[in-house]
């Protein structure tokens, strides 16, 4: 009896938030009074494996094979599925990110299991796993449970749980073999276009936001610029925000009107229909703060407010308020960061 | 040949959820829309259905309140429109939800691809999109943001997904299960005709034996609702000039220790 633990990785490293998982793995054991079976798939699965010994688990489990170099859900799914109807774990546990969801998802209907997606806080009680989990885009809070016997398939949002810290290795690992055989994979892999300059906001400690006032930009557009408001504010993104973002070591964020009006991709987008996030510090600036914002962002630790209206609803969730003009406080934050930081 | 896809009726985005003294969900007086996310899989899904020369059929599981997505979805143009509605569906958990999706795409014919949106905003979840694919036993892509071909002859599919670290190019065989992100299309307002059609259309009502499937046991229950505890922070307002409000505000976040 254990819980397992998928350890997500990247190139043949673990996903620096795949210790959490560990983490929220170890609440749900002890609940059990059982260990936890960290999980590794594809390349350098058994390097892995043995840092997560070191990371709490009480043993670990490897699979390294040439169907797996690359995620793909096609070909982990069912070794994990296997493993949960092999071994009857109380509990699969992963981090909330692409991959975690639709391998714990694909466990429990495979296994015809209990899910517990996207949990912000777990317990056991009486047996069964217990979890907050955020819904109506994090305007509720939905206190659910699992049923009778069998395994918990849990997924956990990134920064919600500790990870443990890193100590001296104990147990073994073990290795395992794929289920799948390439013939029998229906998905193949064309090809990968990396992307510079990829955010992962739902990993950062920090996170500098922008909103429509980012089209406020004092600087005028150079002649011929098609659309000398969009040039502005993407300007404004670049040349005002990301320094600040620079020296705290931050990600950018943005609004939905920031992202509708073309200032900034998608991928930034901070909300109800864009990424939840929860950082140790979120600046806002020029944002309003809108109820699909809020939804986004209120678990931040500390929230800072920078609008030129003082009557914006950003302010209400605030810990600190500047009011005035971003175009001048935020170029003075980053300097005054810079002097103080020793940057 | 069709195309499938799974929409519900979902609270106004602007609107104010809460739950009330008796522990029940509501939205004031605000209506519902179409679950914002499934806006995309529904162009998608009429973009496609005409690509292939075939029927595009959109399925909600759920009470009467999800016959108001069904009738947008008419409206934007698309071909069908089923509603599931089971008191043993009531509530739903996922597995139920995927064992009764995947029985409606079962019963329907040929169908070649089940499209989603990327999330319901309601249950806060995209677990069952993976798990009616993995029910209906069709390979799953997710994150799909493009659609660049299908074959439906040789039987094959070419999509580009978005992932956190880039653009990936995947193949599949057909049938597949797919979720789309924002970025593929730019949904159609419904037409002033299709809105005529569709508030006159009458939409079957599928039990869940008509579709002849037989639950699994239920694994996970939500004990109770409730509001977000209210941020227990009283926000410092910071005067004064930029160079100021900067030097003031560098002194709260290091005694905070967030930087």
């Amino acid at each position: 009896m254990t819980v397992l633990v998928w350890i997500e990785t990247e190139g043949g490293k673990a996903k620096p938030t795949s210790w959490e998982a560990v983490g929220a793995g170890k609440l749900i054991a002890d609940g059990f009074g059982v260990g936890v079976t960290a999980v590794v798939l594809g390349e350098n699965a058994a390097g892995v494996a043995q840092e997560a010994l070191k990371f709490g688990a009480s043993s670990a489990l490897a699979c390294d094979d040439p169907t797996l170099t690359t995620y793909r859900f096609e070909a982990y799914a069912p070794i994990l599925s296997k493993l949960v109807a092999d071994r009857s774990p109380k509990a699969l546990v992963a981090v909330a990110t692409a991959a975690g969801r639709e391998l714990a998802a694909a466990v429990a209907a495979d296994t015809d299991s209990a899910i517990l997606s996207e949990v912000v806080e777990l317990s056991v009680a009486d047996g069964q796993v217990v979890a907050t989990r955020p819904v109506y885009a994090g305007k509720l809070l939905s206190q659910a449970a699992s049923t009778g016997e069998g395994t918990v398939c849990v997924t956990i949002r990134a920064r919600a749980f500790k990870a443990p810290a890193e100590g001296a290795a104990s147990g073994s690992v073990e290795t395992i073999p794929a289920v799948l055989a390439e013939d029998s994979i229906r998905t193949k892999v064309v090809s990968f276009e990396a992307e510079a300059g990829t955010v992962n906001l739902t990993d950062a400690a920090i996170i500098i936001s922008g909103g429509r006032g980012m089209a406020n930009n004092p600087k005028d557009a150079p002649a011929g610029v098609e659309n000398a408001e969009i040039w502005k504010a993407q300007d404004a993104f670049a040349n005002v925000l990301q320094p600040l973002a620079d020296v705290l070591g931050g990600a950018i964020g943005a609004s939905r009107a920031a992202v509708d009006a073309g200032y900034i991709s998608y991928a930034h987008q901070v909300g109800q229909t864009g990424k939840t996030v929860s950082p140790d510090l979120y600046i806002a600036c020029a944002i309003s703060g809108a109820i699909q914002h809020q939804a986004g962002m209120r678990t931040s630790k500390v929230i800072v407010a920078i609008n030129k209206d003082a009557e914006a609803p950003i302010f209400k969730m605030a810990r600190y308020g500047l009011v005035g003009d971003v175009f001048q406080i935020v170029p003075a934050l980053t300097a005054e960061l810079k002097a103080r930081l020793g940057k | 040949m069709q195309i499938v896809t799974f929409t519900r009726s979902t609270p106004d985005t602007a609107a104010r959820v809460e739950v009330g003294s008796d522990g029940k969900i509501t939205w004031g007086g605000a209506s519902t829309v179409v679950n914002p996310w499934d806006e995309y899989a529904l162009e998608e899904a009429i973009v496609q259905a005409k690509n292939i020369g075939g029927k595009a059929t959109v399925i909600a599981i759920g009470p009467e309140m999800h016959s108001e997505a069904l009738k947008h979805s008419l409206a934007m143009g698309l071909d069908e429109a089923v509603r599931i509605e089971d008191p043993a569906l009531d509530p739903v958990d996922g597995l139920s939800y995927a064992a009764a999706a995947a029985a409606a795409v079962n019963k329907l014919e040929d169908v070649k691809l089940v499209l989603f949106g990327k999330e319901a905003v309601d249950v806060g979840t995209d677990q069952h999109t993976v798990m009616i694919a993995r029910k209906l036993g069709f390979p799953l892509l997710t994150s799909v943001s493009k659609i660049l071909a299908i074959d439906t002859a040789a039987g094959t599919i070419q999509v580009e997904r978005t992932l956190e670290g880039g653009k990936q190019v995947v193949t599949s065989s057909l049938p597949v299960v797919i979720s789309v992100t924002k970025e593929i299309n730019e949904p159609r307002y419904p037409s002033f005709i299709g809105i005529r059609k569709a508030s006159k259309a009458t939409i079957p009502v599928w039990s869940l034996a008509d579709l002849g499937v037989s639950l699994p046991v239920r694994r996970t229950v939500v004990n109770a609702y409730s509001n977000l505890p209210p941020r227990s922070v009283e926000v410092e307002m910071i005067d004064g000039e930029p160079a100021v409000q900067a030097k003031l505000l560098v002194d709260r976040l290091l005694e905070e220790k967030v930087l």
